[in-house]
Formats: C-alpha cells, structure tokens, sequence
C-alpha cells in the first residue's frame, strides 16, 4: 500500500511526555479508488469505437456531357450491362443489340466480371482500341443499373466488386422501360 | 523482519489505471443521439470520411430522409440561409436549439414548431422525414437544404449514409436531387470490410 510517512515529530512528543492519544495510522485504503478506476478503464474502453466508418468515393455521370450518342460510342463487344434486381438477383447482358439476359448473384459475379474484362482486355489490346484521354487500355464497360425493386445495399455491393476486380470503367445509370420489360418477374 | 510484509506497493499501477481513464475520457467522443438508427452496408473502400466539414444525408430502412452538418456555427448560418429560403425567420433560441441538434427530418414547415419544443419533448417527435421530390424546385427540400449547406459550410464533402435495406428508389431519389444540383462526387459511407484473399488475376 502506498503510504504517507509523517516523519519527524515522533521523538518531540515523547520529550514533553505529554499524555496523547495512540498515534493514528496515516495509511488509506486505496483498495476502493483502484476498483473505481478500473471500473472507468473498463467502461470507456468497452465504449470507445475503434473502427471508423469508411467512406466510398463515387462519381456519377454527368448529363449534361454523356447523353445516349455518347453511350453509343462504346463498341457492341466491350459493353455490358448489370440490372439489380429484386431478392438480391443480378441480370446482366453483353452488347447492345440483340440482348440475352441471363440471371446471377453476388456470390458468383465476380467470376463473371474477371472474365468478360479479360476477354474485353485481350480484344482491345489485339485491335489497338484506346480510349481517347487515357493510353492504358480501359477493360469493359459496364452500365450499372438498379431497378426499383433493388435494394441500397445491392448497389454498394456491385460497387465494390468493380473495385475488387479493378474495373475503372463503370456508371450508375437508370434502367430504361425496354430493358425493366426483359427482366423476368 | 519478524514477519513478511505482504502489502505491496500498488502506487505505480494506480498510477497507471487514472492515466488510462485519463486517456480514454479525453479520446471519447459520445455519438449524438441520431434520430433513426442505420446499419451502413460493408465495403472494402479504406478512404476515410474527414472529421470535420461534412455534409451526411442518411437514407434510413423506411426511405425517410434526413440531413446533417457536422459543425455548430456552420448550422447556425445554414438556418438562417434556410429560413430566408422559405420567409421564415428563427429566434435565437431556436438557432441554438438548431444548432445543438444532430440530424433533422423535419419539413420546414413545421421546423418552428420542432425548434420550441424542450429537448426532451423534441427526442420523442417522430421526425417525418426531409421532402424529396425530384419533379420541383422549392418541395425538394433536400435540395435546398444542400445548395444552403454548401454556402454555409465552406463547400462540405457530401456523404451518404444508407440503410443495407433502403429501397433504390429512395436512393435514387437522393442520387438525382444531387445530380441537379451539380454534385456529382460524393462518397457513401460503408463500415469496414477485408478485401478478399484469394487472388484475383
């Protein structure tokens, strides 16, 4: 225990011979000071959050500079579209013309984006086809585009994939009346 | 020594326990009372939001709106610029009370009315939401709120924070009140999440 030492008048009083009361212990019971500490150490590390919330940076399109002769600049064979759907489902087609649209979920579209930007990749690099501003080659293009039905979460998700798989290429875009018919209820 | 001395000297460790409790009420920042709890989906995006001067519109599970500035003297101005919007003016007490708040999903019009109430009356309102309607000018609120806010707050970074269980529409809603209005960069608040091990290429 820490104690407080009261040095130098023990022998003064023993001098004088006066009559004193027994000489009362200076020491304190810290014992309930260090239960009370720890039991603030304890509640404010149990409060403190330590991870921070993260924040993704997204860009959307400008309307104003991309309208529908822009979209259409993209080659048929470096396109591809994503549709969010309902209950988590992901509908998703290559090219513009002529679309067929097949149905997938989160756990299996990131195979399926690597790929198409390998292949989109290759193509590109066989024909000589760079965008205008950029000298690397830009993979696939992908239209993203969340349906009524989907959630918020759906799109976050198809966000973070295309950071996963490293596509730079990407968009959110509102799904048009003819492609929200193709989608399978 | 007749006997052995069992008290050991606990000064050191005392010590130490206060410097922690010392550390950690000093580190602590206790989080505003928000009016709607929302579970942020995850993400592998590591960028961090900045501390200060930030815009947050939180989409919560039910596709009410509400919209907050982080910083006192900021909100402040930034109701002053609203009521000018829409010919109201705000006491002082009302500014404070303003001030002090966290996020608001209050319509303006019924803003004064909220801004009277005692704090402990204002906790229990159930805030309706901000108005987004994308088809006018002055009824989306929202958009008001941030063409105000971004004169007040020194051009804030805008962020959103959706519920995992926002209908699209509701954050489509926000997505478009933003584009029109010119801010298209913003970023989506996300809790942490590890990026995949498995290799990729």
């Amino acid at each position: 225990m820490a104690e407080l030492q009261s040095g130098g008048d023990g022998h003064k009083g023993k001098k004088r011979g006066g009559v004193r009361a027994k000489k009362m212990s200076t020491r304190i019971d810290m014992t309930p000071m260090v239960d009370l500490g720890f039991l603030l150490v304890t509640f404010f590390i149990l409060t403190t959050t330590m991870s921070k919330p993260k924040a993704m940076q997204v860009v959307m399109p400008d309307k104003k500079v991309i309208d529908s002769t822009q979209m259409s600049k993209i080659r048929e064979s470096e396109a591809m579209t994503i549709l969010l759907g309902s209950n988590d489902r992901i509908f998703y087609y290559y090219g513009q013309s002529e679309p067929k649209v097949e149905v997938t979920y989160f756990t299996k579209i990131r195979k399926i984006l690597i790929e198409k930007n390998k292949e989109v990749l290759a193509l590109q690099q066989q024909n000589g086809w760079k965008p205008k501003t950029a000298t690397e080659y830009n993979g696939v293009y992908i239209g993203i585009k969340p349906t009524d039905e989907s959630k918020y979460e759906n799109l976050v998700n198809m966000l973070d994939e295309m950071k996963i798989v490293g596509i730079k290429s990407y968009a959110i875009i509102d799904a048009t009346p003819e492609e929200l018919e193709m989608l399978p209820k | 020594m007749p006997k052995g001395n069992v008290s050991i000297d606990m000064t050191p460790m005392v010590d130490m326990a206060f410097l922690l409790v010392t550390f950690f009420i000093l580190t602590t920042q206790f989080r505003p009372d928000e009016p709607v709890s929302v579970s942020t989906p995850s993400s592998t995006s590591v960028s961090n939001p900045p501390e200060h001067g930030k815009v947050i519109i939180t989409i919560a599970p039910d596709s009410r709106i509400f919209f907050d500035l982080d910083n006192q003297n900021f909100r402040k101005s930034l109701l002053e610029k609203m009521g000018q919007s829409y010919n109201l003016t705000f006491s002082v007490d009302e500014m404070n009370a303003f001030a002090t708040g966290s996020s608001i999903g209050i319509p303006m019009g019924g803003m004064k009315t909220y801004l009277d109430m005692s704090p402990e009356e204002r906790k229990k309102v159930e805030q309706p939401g901000i108005p987004v309607d994308t088809s006018q000018n002055l009824s989306n609120e929202l958009g008001v709120w941030l063409v105000n806010a971004r004169i007040a707050g020194n051009n804030p970074v805008i962020l959103i924070k959706g519920d995992s269980k926002s209908n699209y529409p509701a954050v489509k809603n926000v997505f478009k009140t933003l584009a029109d209005r010119d801010v298209l960069k913003f970023g989506l608040i996300t809790a942490d999440e590890a990026m995949p091990v498995e290799p990729i290429k």
